[in-house]
């Protein structure tokens, strides 16, 4: 094993604890995927036709694009307003960010009834529709991750001439990345607009699309820095501290902004009155935790500077972010529905699937390319495949 | 055309039901509630019978949201669906503010399920099976202003023997399957709490701004481009030695960046 290992990969890895429940993971994921695509999604997830929309779409859909969103905040930093010194995290976050897209596209490929038909996006349009524009947006926005990335492969096999010509394009493909960006991270938002009747108040807002967008910024600063963190358990790197602390600071920004429009909106529906009821607690939670304590703690500049405080922080607003996705997709759409959706437990196999899945790509890619800055990482860490 | 149900008429024989099944060779019995195999039902609430079945919007916020466009509202009035379009993303059953759309959880290729008003009958210019098994004219079938002004009428012959209002009339922005009762209808299971205009303008009004807001966006991002990358030019022509700036404009600049 070892030695077929070393022969694959350039570096030395050696599967641990992590590699094995990434296995597990992996194992159940395809087990599920088998009983899904032969007795249809009713036999594994707790969807109905009250509930059509589960965890996939609340999770998968809106939580793994929304946090691919620090690939085009960087991407802008870097390229448009010119702060070179963030380069060296870029592809880390690029990278992150393909891979959130990636996971979404196989998250659809499952939740989608005849996913075999997802190219009819394609030649049936109907540009009325919110979901197509997302469908558009998330294809053509993947291609431009991939072609942002290609570069660091193409320098792995020497091909020189084509990562030059990328270089040459970037300012065109980054302005087309944060346009295609900005478009669905707020239509993502723009997708309940359509069930003002249905979406509890303390959620549903004409500036839905606003909300998504403006949050997903500060969740996806939140996850460049969360990212670094586990990259540097997994490959016992160190924390670029110089370059995350800023960022912090960027996080406080969008998530104050996001949390004072958020509670404009909330005066404006008169739904304070509503904060006693499961609903509201559900809110609270989210608030509180992944709003307001993240912003009241990333504000003061010891804290910022401490690593350990910095990622709290930042776990903080990742999480909250989560939260409120989950409570606008799931929560806030249960009382007028008349039912109570919880994931089932194949649901919950697949999300956690494809995150293990997403993370040992990861692990693979930073061993094989020169995503850090310093070079491939070798694997000789004791938490080696799934970062940690 | 449209459909007017009368619930005060309504007899619950469910002859309307049996008929969709026929009509649209539906499996299996007619359920309680609505599902992929069971179009229209009657349901049995406040004394009342009263049916269920797609309200056929006239701008239905199904067909707003179906990225492929496989539900369309034809020029007769019928919503229909296109089962070879669909890929089941199942995102009109969840905007859909009358809850209609239904799911064949149950197979592994499955398709969507909701009432078409008998579409190619009502094209042929017959009335829909429903209409057309209904032994108590409790559904009628017709042009849709007639439905209007014989729902006027029976409100206003009859005084105190029906509640005030046509449900469907402005109901997300109107419907074609029209409803009068003597028992308010959010107690009859209807939905009370529906905007007048439809859904669908709601995501109309920030898609159509897209081309705008593209062009815009675009301009900006390469302008905020513009100016960082000229600033690092000028800055590094100052550095150079040349305190000028290359074309004399350097000068107010280079303190900046």
């Amino acid at each position: 094993m070892n030695t077929l290992a070393a022969l694959a990969a350039p570096r030395r890895f050696r599967p641990g604890f992590w590699t094995a429940v990434f296995v597990v993971l992996f194992l159940a994921f395809c087990t599920v995927t088998v009983i899904r695509y032969t007795k249809g999604l009713g036999a594994v997830t707790n969807l109905s036709d009250q509930f059509p929309w589960g965890l996939w779409i609340g999770f998968d859909l809106l939580c793994g694009v929304g946090l691919a969103a620090g690939a085009f905040t960087l991407t802008a930093v870097v390229h448009l307003f010119n702060l070179k010194r963030f380069e060296p995290i870029v592809r880390p976050t690029i990278l992150t960010g393909f891979l959130g897209y990636a996971f979404v596209i196989v998250a659809l490929l499952l939740d989608l009834g005849q996913p075999w038909r997802i190219w009819h996006a394609i030649v049936y349009w109907n540009t009325h529709s919110v979901m197509f524009e997302v469908a558009w947006c998330v294809m053509l926005y993947t291609t431009v991750l991939a072609v942002e990335f290609s570069p660091v492969v193409f320098e792995r096999f020497g091909f020189h001439a084509p990562a030059r010509l990328i270089h040459r394009l970037i300012t065109p493909l980054v302005i087309l990345g944060v346009l295609l960006s900005t478009l669905h991270q707020s239509s993502l938002g723009s997708l309940y607009l359509i069930v003002p009747s249905k979406l509890h108040p303390l959620w549903y807002s004409p500036m839905l699309p606003l909300y998504f967008y403006i949050s997903a910024i500060g969740a996806g600063i939140g996850m460049v820095i969360l990212e670094s963190y586990l990259s540097k358990r997994a490959f016992h790197r160190h924390l670029e501290m110089d370059l995350l602390e800023p960022l912090a600071r960027g996080m406080v920004v969008a998530l104050g902004i996001y949390g004072l429009m958020r509670l404009q909106g909330i005066a404006r529906n008169h739904a304070f009155g509503t904060l006693g009821s499961y609903e509201g607690r559900m809110f609270l939670v989210e608030f509180l935790l992944g709003v307001v304590l993240p912003v009241v703690l990333m504000s003061f500049r010891r804290l910022r500077t401490n690593p350990d405080w910095l990622v709290g922080g930042a776990f903080l607003a990742v999480l909250g972010f989560v939260m409120n996705r989950l409570n606008v997709s799931i929560t806030g759409m249960e009382a007028a529905s008349g039912t109570r959706y919880l994931p089932s437990a194949m649901e919950i196999i697949v999300s956690l699937g494809l995150v293990a899945t997403g993370m040992a790509v990861f692990a693979f890619a930073v061993r094989t390319f020169s995503i850090f800055p310093d070079g491939p990482v070798a694997g000789r860490s004791k938490e080696p495949a799934v970062g940690a | 055309m449209g459909l007017l149900f009368d619930a005060t008429r309504c007899i619950g024989c469910g002859a309307c039901s049996s008929a969709c099944k026929e009509q649209n060779k539906l499996p299996g019995k007619v359920e309680e509630v609505l599902t992929a195999y069971t179009w229209t039902t009657v349901q049995e609430k406040e004394g009342l019978n009263v049916r269920k079945l797609c309200m056929h919007c006239e701008v239905p916020t199904c067909a707003s949201v179906c990225p492929v466009g496989a539900l369309k509202k034809t020029p007769e009035g019928p919503v229909v669906y296109d089962a070879e379009r669909c890929m089941g993303c199942r995102y009109c059953m969840m905007a859909c503010p009358f809850e209609i759309p239904k799911y064949q959880w149950d197979r592994p290729v499955p398709v969507v399920g909701k009432c078409i008003m008998c579409a190619g009958r009502v094209k042929d210019g017959q009335p829909t099976a429903c209409a057309a098994a209904c032994p108590a004219e409790a559904t009628i079938f017709g042009k849709k202003e007639d439905l209007i002004w014989e729902a006027r009428t029976r409100i206003r012959q009859k005084p105190g023997a029906y509640v005030d209002h046509i449900y469907g009339l402005t109901e997300a922005g109107g419907t074609s399957v029209l409803m009068i009762s003597n028992v308010p209808f959010e107690k009859l299971g209807l939905k009370s709490n529906l905007p007048g205009e439809p859904p669908a303008m709601k995501t109309w009004q920030v898609l159509s701004n897209i081309p705008d807001f593209v062009a815009v966006w675009a301009v900006f991002l390469y302008g905020v481009h513009w100016i960082t990358a000229r600033r690092e030019e000028v800055a590094r022509v100052g550095a150079n030695g040349n305190g000028h700036g290359r074309n004399g404009q350097g000068n107010g600049r280079e303190d900046r960046s």
